[in-house]
């Protein structure tokens, strides 16, 4: 049970799909940690207050903000990151989708986006374009207007 | 400006009397955190320096999600806004409340934000707050002395103020059933399409009798347009007093302009919230009456 | 099309599987050993006097490891601000802007960091701030510094101004006559339109790495654009030499010209030389918004004439940018350059001035003053056909400038496209019918061009590496391998780009102008044509023949007319590394400044708008641009689509809110950006007239789209409602206002 004074506490949480054991102090988030404990840089920082989106985790499979959560709330749980996202070496479908549609710019929204994506449609299989737009608008974009993301997005979602 | 958090004490009891105990022994040091898309914010900004951050995501009776018709529909402080949409009673009986729930913020801020986290920090602008003002929920507060049920309407004191007591928690949100032949709808005008605060949000409540079709009950509130979110109740009594058609719902419209009591602030002007409210409480009516199959 | 193998394609970015892993290293993403973290203290106030600044106690707190302040800056106390504008001047005597540093501090975590910077006493007087451009510019205004002397270009005197202002750049571009032009007309138009500060909106905050080792090498990894420029920034601010910074390739999370400033690794590098270790710093979102460099806000004055005709015989165009507290690149060169470039006016004056204020300094954003100056004149021109009852495309087309026009300047047009993408989007248009709510636009953009050199090395198996030091902001690898690819007849799959590092990569300008693909492509294909002949110098060498005699074709050389004497293009690279009195093959392509080409835009939206409300719904978008040669379609479709999303944002919702000088609205959700639920898809039409002095006919397509959004906008607005509006944002209020003025006006009859 992660319970503290303000020092460090012990937090046994999966990271894509590996078990990991971290000592670490309840105040920081869940980015930094991923970020900074574990080398996982491909989630990224662009605001700090959930506006952005370019810091979306799974957490228990489901897209969140990480650098809205507190690394001593998962304990226990479940973390993807776009690192987990290919398995042995293969792409996910969405992966492989924004390179073939020419979705990927800078790719600084490009882990957030898929992972939002990834998790949207698993549980709308067959979604119309504005449900997608809807969907991803807490993944800001500057680079691709876009476009290429949802058609990325519809690609898959048509397989 | 956002900067690191500062230290606290993570807490997080499994029960509700160990929850109001800690609540009890740091009072108003005590942070709770829920989905925390505010408190973290908060943190960060060193607009709140609790001592202790006291998670309740584990209490079970936080947690619950559950209607049976003579209850109602009980809704744990801690359910995420996700859960709440895909929880079939909400969508079948409960529609404004789901309309109000998938209008805020963005899928990310979904799964973890709480009904029970946007009543508590009561911003004027909370999107649940004018359609759970419409349903007559009530909010179910425990502490170490016991629980006590507060109407919604009387929650809400100023910004970020709720009745809600340092030693207090809000276990629930109870909507009773609503009766037969009702429909709302919550309208939330703001610049982006999504991923935005409410520069004014009208939901209206209306309930007719069958088969006469006679206008039985109605209630109006509005978010974004005062110190907290209120009822039109002046405008209610235009609806309530006149025989109800398009006449008396751009009545009631203007009343509930005139009611309203904006400020400006950097997402909008005060005229214009006004204006909006008078726009939004037409179409507001009219959406509601619209899925009754009434037409005005 | 196919007459080529790999140029016209979609090639997927080469850069992308990375950015999909979350591979991709950016320079937030770098730790290094004993790292530590940098933060600013920032002022509070827009002007102020620092009376007093002690770093005492912060030097003092346990984990600080350094505290820095302009007295650490070599040569401060003779170095005006007014030099190096791309540097972090940490205030002085005073601040000139609220979130200037004051001082730095470097301590082993960013907790304490934060904790030292509170612990920093300053006593501030604050000044009076200006905050308006035209409190600024009046000759008795208080000065902002007292050694600003305006710039003067142009006609009139050239030079230095002899007593000091607030005015940075004041420059003039006449033709003809105005008053002959504007007599000749028939109708004449004039307005005032203004735009707002915006940001480039860049999804990456800035960050920055360095570390100086024991040697005095520094190295820096930090998002640019431009690796040596940032070198040259670096050593500017510090007095140290060029060679001994090495500035690292790292990608960039997004920079639409945000990026060509410095503004945290000098700081680094100075904590670094102060305490033997890395430091880290990176701006936070609300830091990225007040204290970085966003676009200028605008105020233009057009006034225009036109015959029954639709001739435009004379325009007077003036312009104010409101600068912000440094003196930055001229935004009023660009303007005057830019402004009338797409039309031939025989009567004209640009007068265009840089006002300083006390407000964030400006930086460059995406074709820096075009954008402003066409909502100017497209809107004008908007308002001038519907006076004149002509469609707003013909309007255009009768007055679109040509090959051999002048530009305001007295430069000649060399071949451009302007007219064939005007009537490619008239084609476009008449085959969706016409539209009510429908607005044209056109946007002009000169175009930079820079020095860029590449180095094509042909390895041992016959693949190749093309060495470039390119910061790539816009895909510009992608295209440089399908440039290698064709010149060398080679599979793609067989070239490699290494983006070097300052000290190892050829020189390279700033990723900026929309210079890159054009004047890098140029190098890139000499140095291909270098390779080329030198390998056949080779081949004909091991054949035993005369140069004269080898041809070349996807990787093998042949004698001509005897198919079985042959080499491939491997085994000859093979042997140059082991043939006496010769070396490796390397390319060597090297461009300075190639003549400009300069590009068209053309965009019609169509709007719904919710006349209770004011809220604006897209119905469609359409771009059209000359692209000279579209290397990779879907990467200038990227471009294009991109661009309209952040006009989209510009003309709609962004905004800079001050309150006495301070930005309010300092977060993502108050400094509101289009969402994916905010723009509609945008169809592109990209027409390719090939520019005389790009390779393959290409022209640069980053910086056009950006140029006709706000005005087209504005005009579909006007065809959905009959209302012009003619400031920016036009956020649903300003429209809902507009709209009941209207109604009131009309009523009134």
């Amino acid at each position: 049970m992660p319970e503290s004074n303000g020092d460090k506490i012990e937090l046994n949480i999966r990271v894509n799909g590996q078990n990991r054991v971290l000592t670490v102090e309840p105040y920081r988030t869940l980015l930094e940690i991923l970020r900074y404990e574990l080398g996982l840089t491909g989630t990224k920082e662009g605001c700090g207050s959930g506006n952005c989106g370019s810091c979306t985790v799974l957490l228990d499979g489901k897209a969140v903000n990480s650098c809205l959560v507190l690394v001593a709330e998962v304990e226990g749980k479940e973390i993807t990151t776009i690192e987990g996202l290919s398995l042995r070496g293969e792409l996910h479908p969405l992966q492989q989708a924004f390179i073939d549609e020419g979705a990927v710019q800078c790719g600084f929204c490009t882990p957030g986006v898929i992972l939002t994506a990834k998790s949207f449609l698993e549980s709308n299989p067959r979604p119309t374009e504005t449900q997608i737009r809807r969907a991803i608008a807490g993944n800001l974009c500057r680079c691709t207007g876009y476009d290429k993301i949802v058609r990325a997005i519809m690609r898959v979602a048509n397989q | 400006m956002m900067g690191c958090i500062r230290k606290f004490e993570y807490q997080a009891p499994r029960t509700l009397e160990e929850a109001l105990e800690i609540l009890g022994a740091h009072r108003n040091k005590a942070g709770i955190l829920a989905g925390g898309t505010d408190l973290v914010v908060q943190l960060k900004q060193g607009v709140k320096r609790p001592a202790c951050v006291v998670d309740v995501k584990k209490i079970p009776e936080l947690n619950v999600l559950d209607w049976n018709p003579e209850e109602g529909l009980r809704i744990g402080a801690a359910v995420p806004i996700s859960r709440i949409l895909t929880f079939p009673v909400v969508r079948e009986r409960y529609s404004i409340l789901a309309q109000a729930c998938s209008g805020m913020g963005s899928t990310q801020l979904r799964n973890r934000a709480t009904l029970g986290g946007n009543v508590c920090n009561a911003a004027p602008s909370a999107d649940s707050a004018p359609a759970l003002l419409c349903l007559g929920a009530g909010a179910t507060l425990a502490s170490g002395k016991g629980s006590r049920v507060i109407s919604l309407e009387e929650f809400f004191l100023s910004p970020g103020e709720t009745v809600r007591l340092d030693t207090e928690l809000l276990v629930e949100i109870r909507i009773p059933t609503p009766e037969a032949f009702s429909a709302g709808s919550y309208l939330k005008h703001a610049t982006r399409e999504r991923m935005d605060i409410a520069v004014a949000g009208v939901a209206s409540f209306l309930t007719f009798s069958t088969p006469d079709r006679e206008l039985k009950s109605i209630r109006i509130a509005l978010g974004a347009v005062a110190p907290r979110p209120v009822r039109a109740t002046r405008a209610e009594d235009v609806l309530t007093k006149t025989s109800f058609g398009r006449q008396a719902v751009e009545a009631a419209a203007e009343q509930a302009a005139d009611e309203a009591e904006p400020i400006s602030d950097v997402r909008g002007s005060l005229e214009y919230r006004r204006e909006i409210v008078r726009v939004l409480t037409r179409r507001s009516l009219s959406k509601a009456c619209e899925s009754l199959g009434i037409n005005i | 099309m196919s007459e080529y193998a790999v140029i016209g394609k979609s090639v997927p970015r080469i850069d992308a599987l990375k950015k999909v892993t979350g591979e991709a290293i950016y320079s937030g993403d770098i730790t290094l050993p004993h790292m530590l973290h940098g933060k600013a203290l920032r002022s509070p106030y827009p002007h102020a006097v620092i009376k007093r600044l002690d770093v005492t106690r912060a030097r003092a707190l346990d984990g600080v490891k350094a505290v820095i302040t302009a007295a650490d800056v070599p040569g401060f106390k003779v170095k005006s601000e007014l030099s190096c504008p791309e540097a972090p001047h940490l205030a002085r005597d005073k601040a000139v802007y609220a979130g200037q540093p004051i001082a730095v501090v470097a301590a082993t975590s960013l907790r304490i960091a934060e904790e030292a910077i509170g612990l920093i006493d300053v006593e501030y007087e604050e000044l009076p701030p200006l905050l308006d451009t035209a409190e600024a510019m009046k000759p008795d205004a208080p000065l902002i510094y007292p050694d600003l002397f305006t710039n003067r270009f142009g006609r009139g005197p050239t030079g230095k101004d002899n007593t000091p202002g607030n005015i940075a750049w004041h420059v003039i571009f006449e033709r003809g006559n105005l008053e002959t032009g504007f007599k000749g007309a028939d109708l004449v138009l004039e307005n005032t339109y203004r735009t707002q500060i915006v940001h480039q909106g860049y999804l990456e905050p800035m960050a920055a790495v360095a570390d100086v080792d024991g040697d005095g090498k520094i190295t820096v990894w930090t998002q640019n654009q431009g690796l040596f420029t940032a070198r040259g920034t670096i050593a500017d601010f510090l007095e140290v030499p060029l060679h001994r910074i090495k500035v690292m390739p790292v990608e960039i999370g997004g920079a639409f010209g945000g990026k060509t400033y410095q503004l945290l690794s000098p700081l680094c590098v100075l904590l670094s030389m102060k305490t033997g270790c890395p430091v880290r710093m990176e701006m936070t979102r609300d830091e990225v918004l007040a204290a970085s460099r966003p676009a200028p806000g605008a105020s233009i004055t057009v006034k225009m004439g036109a015959t029954r005709q639709g001739q435009i015989t004379a325009i007077s165009l003036s312009m104010f940018f409101d600068e912000g507290a440094f003196p930055e690149r001229p935004y009023s060169m660009n303007a005057a350059l830019t402004g009338i470039g797409l039309y031939r006016i025989p009567n004209l004056k640009l007068e265009v001035m840089d006002v300083l204020t006390n407000k964030v300094p400006a930086g460059s954003y995406r074709a820096p003053a075009a954008p402003p100056a066409a909502f100017a004149i497209e809107s004008q021109l908007d308002l001038i056909s519907r006076s004149l009852g002509i469609d707003p495309l013909q309007l255009r087309i009768l007055n679109v400038a040509a090959e051999g026009d002048l530009l305001p300047n007295g430069a000649p047009l060399p071949r451009v496209g302007f007219k064939e993408t005007l009537l490619k989007m008239a084609d476009t248009l008449n085959e969706r019918g016409k539209s009510g709510n429908r607005g044209i636009a056109c946007g002009f953009w000169r175009g930079a061009a820079g020095t860029f050199a590449a180095s094509l090395y042909v390895n041992g198996d016959g693949t190749v590496t093309l060495a470039t030091g390119v910061a790539d902001v816009s895909g510009s690898r992608t295209g440089m391998v399908q440039l290698v690819a064709e010149e060398m007849g080679l599979p793609i799959e067989t070239v490699a780009i290494a983006t070097g590092d300052s000290d190892t990569a050829p020189y390279a300008d700033m990723s900026t102008g929309s210079r890159t693909a054009y004047s890098l492509g140029t190098a890139v294909v000499e140095a291909c044509r270098d390779a080329k002949a030198q390998l056949i110098g080779r081949a004909a060498k091991i054949l035993e023949k005369d140069e004269g005699e080898i041809e070349y074709s996807r990787g093998v050389f042949r004698v001509r007319g005897n198919p079985d004497k042959s080499i491939t293009l491997a085994k000859v690279a093979r042997s140059s590394l082991f043939s006496p009195g010769e070396g490796p093959v390397i390319g060597r392509g090297s461009v300075g400044m190639p003549p400009f080409a300069p590009m068209i835009a053309v965009h019609a939206a169509e709007v719904d708008v919710d006349k209770e409300t004011g809220k604006i719904k897209f119905l469609s978008y359409v771009a059209a641009q000359d692209v000279g040669k579209a290397i990779n379609p879907a990467i200038v479709e990227g471009q294009i689509q991109g661009a309209v999303a952040q006009g989209i944002g510009w003309a709609l919702m962004e905004d800079y809110i001050f309150d006495k000088g301070v930005m309010q609205n300092t977060s993502l959700l108050d400094y509101r950006m289009p969402t994916a639920a905010d723009v509609p898809p945008v169809e592109t039409v990209l027409v390719e007239v090939g520019s005389p002095s790009g390779p393959y006919g290409i022209r640069a397509v980053g910086e056009p789209p950006m140029v006709p959004v706000l005005a087209a906008v504005a005009n579909a607005i006007h065809s959905a409602t009959g209302v012009r509006i003619k400031e920016l944002p036009m956020t649903p209020e300003v429209i809902l206002k507009a709209l009941k003025a209207q109604e009131a006006s009309s009523s009134k009859g």
